[in-house]
């Protein structure tokens, strides 16, 4: 497992489009980002993946210049967040809210484009996020894809090199989600850097070339789909064991391979790197029947990387 | 589409910290769009002049100072119109940051002094469409009398002192985080109104009520909005009480902003 992955272009040129080095924040007690360390070259699509309370959101604030660190740095493109915010280098698409209902469509896109130095034209790109037939209406009274085109069109406004998404496609509907990733991937085919928190593992999965794991505030995996679910290879063995004590079960921990043995009432699961002992060990040495063998997914990964090892007799 | 995204090197702040016209106008049309602000600002303050006696033969005929006593109700209406312009454009930060809204503008380049700025400049935009309404309503219903030139210093005093109010809007905006924030500033308003004379003239009030309204911030708007019809001359009291509070208000209004971006 690599914490940072190869930059894929040669250092040289430009500056990195993210690059988090040590990245602390603190609320109070906890500790929301724990020297979280990052590099995003220039026209990757990265998708920032983790559970609820991962430091995701923190993170992105911090390279946004929302909010300061505690320690360490945040650079983008070379730049302050906050310059590079204010030179149009950077848009964010926040997951909801953000909008003034008593605007119309059109203005609202009118108004952003007045902020910045450089933006493309209000029509084009209104025409281009499918939101000029609405343009006159109030963004109060726009269905929540509509609002969310919106947000996405006001971003794409100054043509930024780094777009940084924040679970966009909370609260859409399956048909929602495809158009927008769609809509995504064919601008990051144009040389865009996309970043994306998301805890959806499907989305990961399919639109980002590269997966950031993050849990407890750190990188905990990076690398490609591929890759992530190959830190956890293996499989999962279940079997009906009925009455099985959890001393017999623990014994299953001397097999050669086996990473974790969990009870689930009558059913025991096996996760392992070999799963063809651990079968044959139930089936002939046990009374352990109707067993199952499972590769594991991207899910599995996620979960075996973002959560504490656990010891068998607590059953979960 | 054809991205031929812009070179990092060629990229440019926009100066002035992204002030902007067209920001300052879309604001003063959100204004203008929100009906009960329409109310409060433009409705509510001749409605009062009216419902206060301006027209009644007792204050057409009692004279004060260089004018008649509705001359004095158009003046003490166009600063209570003024001050809740005012406070309705400053306080709109509330409802901005309930929405998010303030969040998506600091995803831009606007710097927070000129997003101050245009909400100053959008209550200074709908305070003189307040003045002028209960001017309007002084003049065209015939009753108010005064020389022309005190219509234009006083009008132009109840227009400018109320920016005390665009400081106390801002500064509230930013303490309480809600959309519903003018529900609790209309009564606040009126009780500082009435401390500050605007309803009745203060020497009708208690001498301790008297001595702690002199303290107030609509006391000096209202002392020096007068001054032209009362022959008062400028008043130092009132205006450092201007001075004082909009440097008050303009300072709590920082101090919170301040803690709002660090939080946020």
């Amino acid at each position: 497992m690599t914490q940072t992955q190869q930059p894929i272009r040669t250092a040289g040129t430009t500056p990195p489009a993210v690059a988090l080095s040590g990245l602390t924040k603190r609320f109070g007690p906890v500790t929301a980002v724990d020297g979280l360390d990052l590099t995003v070259q220039p026209g990757e699509v990265v998708a920032f993946l983790g559970p609820n309370g991962a430091g995701k959101t923190s993170t992105i604030d911090m390279m946004l210049g929302l909010s300061q660190p505690d320690a360490g740095t945040a650079e983008v493109f070379g730049r302050a967040p906050r310059t590079a915010v204010a030179q149009g280098l950077v848009t964010a698409v926040m997951q909801s809210g953000g909008l003034l209902k008593d605007l119309t469509v059109g203005e609202t896109v009118e108004l952003t484009a007045a902020l910045f130095a450089h933006t493309r034209p209000v029509a084009e790109v209104l025409d281009r996020a499918g939101l000029a037939d609405i343009a006159g209406r109030r963004v109060g009274k726009c269905s929540g894809g509509q609002q969310q085109r919106l947000r996405f069109a006001m971003a794409l406004l100054p043509e930024p090199e780094l777009i940084v998404l924040d679970e966009p496609t909370t609260g859409m509907d399956v048909e929602g989600r495809r158009e927008f990733w769609g809509a995504i991937r064919a601008d990051a085919e144009q040389g865009r850097t996309v970043l994306f928190a998301t805890h959806y593992l499907d989305e990961a999965d399919a639109y980002a070339d590269r997966i950031v794991l993050v849990s407890g505030g750190r990188v905990v995996a990076d690398g490609t789909a591929a890759e992530i679910k190959a830190m956890s290879a293996g499989r999962l063995v279940s079997a009906t064991w009925t009455d099985v004590a959890p001393a017999q079960a623990a014994e299953l921990y001397g097999l050669d391979g086996v990473e974790d043995v969990e009870l689930r009432g009558d059913t025991v699961l096996v996760r392992t790197r070999d799963s063809d002992v651990v079968a044959r060990y139930l089936l002939t040495a046990t009374t352990a029947h109707d067993l199952q063998v499972t590769s594991r997914g991207l899910e599995d990964a996620f979960l075996a990387l973002t959560t504490p090892p656990t010891t068998l007799g607590a059953s979960r | 589409m054809t991205t031929a995204v812009l070179p990092a090197t060629e990229r440019r702040v926009p100066p002035l910290g992204g002030f902007s016209l067209t920001f300052l106008r879309l604001e003063v049309r959100r204004l203008l769009r929100n009906r009960r602000t329409m109310v409060f600002t433009l409705v509510m303050p001749p409605a009062f002049y009216l419902l206060f006696g301006g027209l009644s033969d007792a204050y057409r005929t009692d004279s004060v100072g260089r004018g008649n006593v509705s001359a004095y109700l158009v003046i003490s209406f166009a600063v209570y119109g003024s001050m809740l312009a005012n406070t309705s454009a400053g306080a709109s930060v509330a409802v901005e940051r309930a929405l998010g809204w303030s969040r998506q503008l600091r995803l831009t380049p606007l710097n927070p002094v000129a997003y101050m700025l245009t909400k100053v400049l959008t209550a200074m935009v709908v305070g003189a469409m307040s003045v002028a309404v209960v001017f309007a309503v002084g003049l065209l219903t015939g009753a108010a009398d005064m020389p022309g030139w005190v219509w234009v210093v006083s009008g132009l005093v109840a227009w400018l002192g109320a920016v005390v109010f665009a400081a106390f809007g801002l500064f509230i905006g930013y303490l309480v985080p809600s959309e519903n924030v003018m529900q609790l500033l209309g009564p606040a308003l009126a009780l500082l109104a009435l401390m500050g004379g605007i309803f009745v003239p203060l020497d009708q009030l208690s001498q301790t009520l008297q001595d702690l309204a002199s303290y107030t911030p609509a006391y000096g708007v209202g002392v020096l909005a007068r001054s032209a019809l009362l022959g008062t001359g400028v008043d130092a009291g009132a205006i450092a009480n201007v001075v004082v509070w909009t440097a008050l208000f303009a300072a709590g209004a920082v101090w919170r902003f301040r803690r709002d971006t660090a939080r946020v």
